[in-house]
């Protein structure tokens, strides 16, 4: 195990091994063989020998191929800046609860179907006589509610804590935009159960987007898969909730994680680096900042995550 | 925010993040708690709450309530408190338009370099005031109930449509004397001396602006409810 560690620190932090040589560095041997003279290893020996290396063996062959350990140290043992606190874990919490609506989704639509004659009955089916149905279902349909809530406690501190400020607009961007997919996602999943409240309530919805100016007649025209609700109505808003949403929600949390990792998340505004009676002249700063260094740190190193070396 | 303001956050961060602590474990922790408490609350909601399914779908039903999910009240009742018809694709589609273009272009118009909210009496006021006016109109939408019985005195040609229109939704959106919701529909407490039957009628089978259509009602209630309409001066 405690090769494998190696395996996965940060490059500075273990010893060097040459990729394949199953992170033994070659020295080693020929130092061990004349301190202790070889014994002879019975065949059961050798298979728990060669078991033992199988982990960092994968390991190492791996990261050959796919070249990941530098991303995965950069992501995984990046620093968080000081100050980092039960706030910064919305973004996460809003993620998982995503998690859980893809989960349980996936589950609902192995029994769903989505035809205006049949969803009401698949959906009883679904809560009355598929075993766990009616508890995924629940979780589906109460995971949306706190997604929503969620997703605006995770903007508020956003925006409170300033934190959509430069370097970070573009995120913030992104981030409106998974805010209105998922309310979109909101208004279409309604629909689905396909009884009286969710019929209503989309007929009106629908109508609602057709008040719009220009656009809303086309818009409304488009959700309804004509002038009329009609059947080919469920099985867009289901195509629509099902296929066009999660692809562009998964897309942009992509994004939006890259670049997190990329950036780096804030620290709260009122955390600073040094207490104010140290701080150091804007004089020096800007002489420091021009030579490249500030404070005996080198500057930065364009926010790979790694962080800047001691001078 | 000048260059040199960008240049000083950067090296501000720099700073922060040495003396911060690794993402592994540190973050991960935090974010692994408050994952099991996210799954821990969406399984009790569904153990306790359920997922109950509602009447079946019936376009020609005489009882049904047209009610978003209630983190769509913020925008119902928006239609509530803008009410002249002139206005409704203000209220429906202008403000909250408005409204995302401005949270999308946030950090395009709000350049300054200050972070602290105490030092952004603007941006925190405007903040603080939205989430008020979002949880007031949230409040509203559930407690604005759909009431299905009207209390009035008709004559009794007039009983049937009376009990039409109880038990058509029309008091969750429309005013009728004591009864209903003051909106997003115009109130019917005179709607008689306003319109005559016929428009009255056509209304209801067409379904002008938001409402739905109500072609789909037996043609003796449809008339029913026109008679009884029409006799509200």
């Amino acid at each position: 195990m405690a090769k494998l560690r190696d395996a996965l620190l940060p490059a500075q932090l273990r010893k060097v091994a040459k990729p394949g040589s199953g992170g033994v560095p070659k020295e080693q041997a020929p130092a061990d063989l004349k301190t202790s003279p070889p014994k002879r290893q019975t065949e059961l020996e050798r298979i728990a020998e060669k078991a033992k290396e199988a982990p960092i063996d994968t390991a190492a062959w791996l990261d050959q191929r796919l070249g990941a350990s530098g991303f995965l140290n950069g992501m995984l043992f990046r620093k968080v800046p000081k100050g980092t606190n039960w706030f910064y874990t919305l973004g996460s919490a809003t993620l998982i609860a995503f998690i859980v609506q893809a989960v349980t989704g996936v589950f609902l639509a192995m029994f769903y179907t989505p035809s205006a004659t049949q969803a009401y009955a698949s959906i009883s089916h679904i809560n009355n006589e598929v075993p766990l149905g009616q508890f995924v279902h629940g979780m589906h349909k109460w995971g949306a509610s706190v997604m929503v809530i969620l997703i605006f406690l995770h903007m508020g501190r956003v925006f409170f804590f300033g934190a959509y400020k430069y370097p970070r607009e573009l995120n913030w961007v992104i981030g409106v935009v998974l805010l209105i997919l998922t309310m979109t996602m909101a208004f279409t999943g309604y629909l689905l159960p396909f009884d009286q409240r969710s019929f209503w309530a989309s007929i009106v919805g629908i109508n609602i987007n057709g008040t719009g100016p220009i656009v809303g007649p086309y818009l409304s025209d488009f959700l309804r898969a004509g002038p009329e609700f009609g059947a080919t109505t469920l099985a867009r808003f289901y195509a629509i909730h099902m296929l066009l949403l999660p692809a562009a929600i998964i897309a942009l949390i992509g994004a939006h994680l890259y670049l997190v990792v990329k950036l780096g998340t804030t620290a709260p505004p009122w955390v600073k680096a040094e207490p104010p009676k140290v701080a150091t002249p804007v004089a020096e700063l800007e002489a420091g900042a021009e030579n490249g260094h500030v404070n005996g740190y080198e500057r930065t190193d364009g926010g790979d995550g790694t962080g800047g070396t001691p001078a | 925010m000048k260059p040199k303001d960008k240049q000083s956050y950067l090296e501000e961060y720099e700073l922060l993040k040495k003396k911060g602590k690794p993402f592994f474990p540190y973050a991960v922790m935090k974010d692994s708690t408050m994952a099991l408490i996210v799954v821990a609350v969406i399984i009790v909601m569904s153990l306790v709450l359920g997922a109950e399914q509602g009447p079946k779908v019936d376009p020609t039903t005489t009882t049904y309530v047209p009610r978003p999910d209630w983190y769509f009240f913020f925008l119902f009742e928006l239609l509530r408190v803008i009410k002249p018809p002139e206005l409704v694709p203000i209220a429906t589609i202008g403000i909250p338009t408005i409204c995302m273009v401005l949270l999308l272009l946030l950090p395009f118009y709000d350049r300054r370099p200050e972070r602290r909210p105490e030092r952004r009496p603007l941006a925190t006021t405007a903040g603080c005031l939205t989430i008020a006016a979002m949880a007031y109109l949230t409040f509203l939408g559930a407690t604005g109930g759909s009431p299905t019985e009207v209390d009035m005195k008709v004559a009794p040609q007039y009983e049937a449509g009376k009990e039409v229109v109880a038990g058509s939704g029309c008091l969750a959106c429309h005013k009728l004397g004591e009864n209903g919701n003051n909106g997003p529909g115009p109130e019917l407490t005179h709607i008689g001396a306003r319109i005559p039957r016929a428009a009255i009628l056509r209304s209801l089978e067409i379904g002008p602006g938001i409402m739905p259509s109500f072609r789909e009602l037996p043609p003796k209630k449809l008339n029913e409810l026109a008679d009884f309409l029409s006799s509200l001066h």
